[in-house]
């Protein structure tokens, strides 16, 4: 994955061969968000065919609904995975927030902002520990927050007793981020995406939104490059943490009914999500609008198999497929490329060697 | 020579709490060092210990199976769908183990032949696993499995406080252990956790002996899967959800290093044991299941913090001691 973003970076090669090379890898990054999107047109087109009731305007409303959390919670594990870190606490801390925030409104009647606040300020302080435990005690990252996973439920499931909140127990402006919008589309997807625009924005067209892929690509020349490593990959839990709090306040708007282990197993979910959107596992590689789409499809997938009146049981199973084909898919590929781009940079150096005589001294020698 | 002082240590301090936390249970409760007692804690750890021992060799090769207890709950649940549709054990224990061979096989495949990583592997294995076993049993459950084979799981041999499953875990401890400490295979899988491409110039089969280990690890899964299942009587598709932190959480808890090669088979036993006893007391002291999973989760953090934190503590001292004998060698 690494020579993907390494090798095009020659310089001198101006023009020549290294800017057919950069074409070629931003062809193929691209063409995996395309692919997403070619497979997400053909699925609805699909099941549209087979049941036209499933594109109508409360069908797709929906699926959009229940894709913006989880498309909130890939956004912000993007930024983690992208570091060659992982966060598997979020699931945990969308259960945790959303049931905390559901009694912290019931209680005191608040305006919806102060819950918002309220479960963003949750979610930060647990991003905060996965981020120091991982950038300053550099303890392996899975292996942190999946303790911080079940310290996290453990102490959902405890403030929860087995209660559940209500949406009777709700504020009304609570229950009106959930379920109204503006000019008929509803608050949720329009946070998400503005979420989503602004991740996207940062990691692409700030330098330190760049130094998150020089961390993730190779830590040791990042560090060697004077980034500040610990600072960024702190900040990437400490957005991957906030995330996940407003993903709990949204889910206790959405659902208003809502037990401790609301999001419980979503963080395998979202990495599924994350991953199958061209993010690569190993870091350095893929983007927030990716990840989107990533967790879009796997939505649209559990409406289909409802649609279909498919067993629902087999949406972990196709999750699970997606999950290992994308994964191959992306490491033949990356064998593909690297070859075309060694192939290319043969030709080069032959073409070099004719143009100037030094190098060629240099092989005399060997 | 300081390494492997350490490594002792450590391991000499998960025994010396197993030790602490067994004379405390006694002390705490007079039910908790009772023979029944005792032997229920160490049946309850069953499927726990036998997964720990591949995992073991696995993460010291410098891999990871997160796919472990998904297999365990498929095989529990094709267990329970062929009873139930007539079969005999005698034929079902087979197939399942066949199954279990299967599920490792690809896990091993994907990572060797396509040169992914376990870890990415392994979660989408585990959800598609878990997802089969959803698809084969639902979401129902099967338990009228006959006495004569769910006893062989939680009876005691005659005359000990040791189940069937315990003793035949002993075993499988003891040939783990000679193969990973006294024999080639052994030193090429620190090897290979150490520094994998050395280990490949070195000339170990360094993909052959990682396919083998995965497919061990889904045969070990899956015999776990007939045990759970027979232990509790009953076969459904999420049993064992979770078990694979808990067992993870032994192997690092035994000091076996998260990156690979290091790490001894003796350390992750005794950690398995503590977190039993642990477990154990917990449940006798009637604190809830929610407690129990805080636990369990400081355990994992703290099994993985300390190890580093006693690392950066002796680089300093080492950095110390360095400079301080560099400034008395320039004084005279």
């Amino acid at each position: 994955m690494t020579v993907l973003t390494e090798s095009p970076a020659r310089p001198g090669g101006a023009g020549g061969p290294s800017g057919g090379g950069r074409r070629l890898v931003e062809l193929v990054l691209r063409a995996r968000e395309m692919s997403i999107l070619g497979g997400l047109v053909v699925l609805v087109a699909g099941t549209t065919i087979a049941n036209p009731r499933f594109l109508s305007g409360q069908g797709v409303e929906d699926i959009f609904l229940n894709a913006s959390i989880l498309v909130l919670l890939a956004v912000g594990q993007t930024m983690v995975v992208v570091t060659r870190n992982i966060d598997l606490s979020v699931g945990s801390v969308v259960g945790l927030v959303a049931f905390s925030a559901g009694k912290f409104a019931a209680a005191g009647d608040h305006g919806v902002m102060v819950v918002l606040l309220f479960g963003v300020a949750i979610g930060l302080a647990c991003g905060l520990v996965n981020g120091l435990l991982v950038s300053f005690c550099r303890v392996p990252a899975l292996v942190v927050t999946l303790g911080t996973l079940y310290v996290i439920q453990g102490l959902g499931y405890r403030i929860a007793h087995g209660q559940q909140i209500g949406a009777a127990e709700l504020p009304a402006s609570v229950l009106s981020l959930g379920n109204d919008g503006i000019l008929g589309v509803p608050y949720l997807p329009i946070i998400t995406v503005a979420v989503m625009l602004a991740v996207g924005y940062y990691l692409r067209s700030y330098s330190s939104g760049r130094e998150f892929y020089a961390i993730g690509s190779s830590p040791e020349a990042a560090r060697l490059a004077g980034v500040p490593i610990r600072r960024r990959v702190l900040t990437a839990y400490l957005v991957s943490g906030a995330l996940a709090g407003l993903a709990g306040v949204l889910w206790l708007a959405r659902f208003g009914t809502v037990v401790a282990d609301a999001a419980h197993g979503w963080e395998l979910t979202v990495v599924s999500a994350v991953v199958v959107g061209g993010v690569a596992i190993t870091g350095g590689v893929g983007t927030v609008y990716g990840a989107a789409l990533g967790a879009l499809l796997l939505t649209t997938i559990g409406s289909v198999l409802v649609v279909l009146k498919v067993n629902s049981f087999w949406q972990d199973a196709i999750t699970g497929v997606l999950l290992l084909l994308a994964i191959s898919v992306d490491r033949l590929l990356a064998l593909r490329v690297t070859r075309a781009l060694r192939q290319r940079s043969l030709e080069s150096a032959v073409h070099r060697d004719v143009a100037e005589p030094a190098p060629r001294r240099k092989e005399g020698r060997t | 020579m300081s390494r492997l002082g350490g490594l002792l240590r450590w391991e000499t301090a998960v025994t010396a709490l197993l030790i602490v936390v067994f004379a405390g249970g006694a002390g705490f409760s007079p039910d908790f060092a009772s023979n029944d007692n005792l032997s229920f804690a160490l049946d309850d750890l069953s499927e726990i210990a036998l997964i720990a021992l591949p995992m073991t060799l696995l993460v010291v090769c410098g891999q990871v199976d997160l796919s472990v207890a998904s297999i365990l709950g498929l095989c529990s649940a094709l267990t329970g769908r062929m009873w139930d549709a007539g079969m005999a054990i005698e034929t079902i224990i087979p197939v399942v183990l066949a199954v279990g061979v299967v599920c490792g096989l690809v896990n091993g495949l994907l990572v060797t032949r396509l040169g992914l990583p376990s870890l990415a592997v392994t979660i989408g294995t585990m959800t598609l696993y878990r997802g089969l076993a959803y698809v084969t049993l639902g979401t129902g459950a099967i338990s009228d499995f006959p006495f004569s084979y769910t006893d062989l799981a939680t009876s005691s041999i005659p005359g000990t406080p040791i189940p069937y499953p315990v003793a035949l875990f002993a075993v499988l401890a003891i040939a783990t252990g000679v193969v990973l400490h006294a024999t080639g295979i052994g030193r090429s899988l620190f090897a290979i956790g150490a520094q994998e491409d050395a280990a490949y110039f070195a000339g170990i089969r360094v993909k052959r002996i990682k396919l083998i280990l995965f497919v061990v690890s889904g045969l070990v899964a899956g015999f776990a899967g007939i045990v759970y299942t027979l232990r509790y009587g009953s076969a459904r598709a999420d049993n064992g959800l979770g078990l694979e932190l808990t067992v993870i959480a032994a192997v690092l808890l035994g000091g076996v290093d998260f990156d690979g090669g290091k790490g001894t088979l003796g350390g992750v036993i005794a950690a398995v044991l503590l977190i039993g006893l642990l477990r154990n007391l917990l449940m006798l002291n009637d604190v809830s299941t929610e407690v129990q999973s805080i636990v369990t989760g400081l355990l994992l953090i703290i099994s993985v913090l300390t190890p580093r934190l006693i690392a950066v503590a002796r680089e300093t001292r080492g950095r110390r001691a360095g400079a301080r004998s560099a400034a008395s060698a320039a004084v005279p």
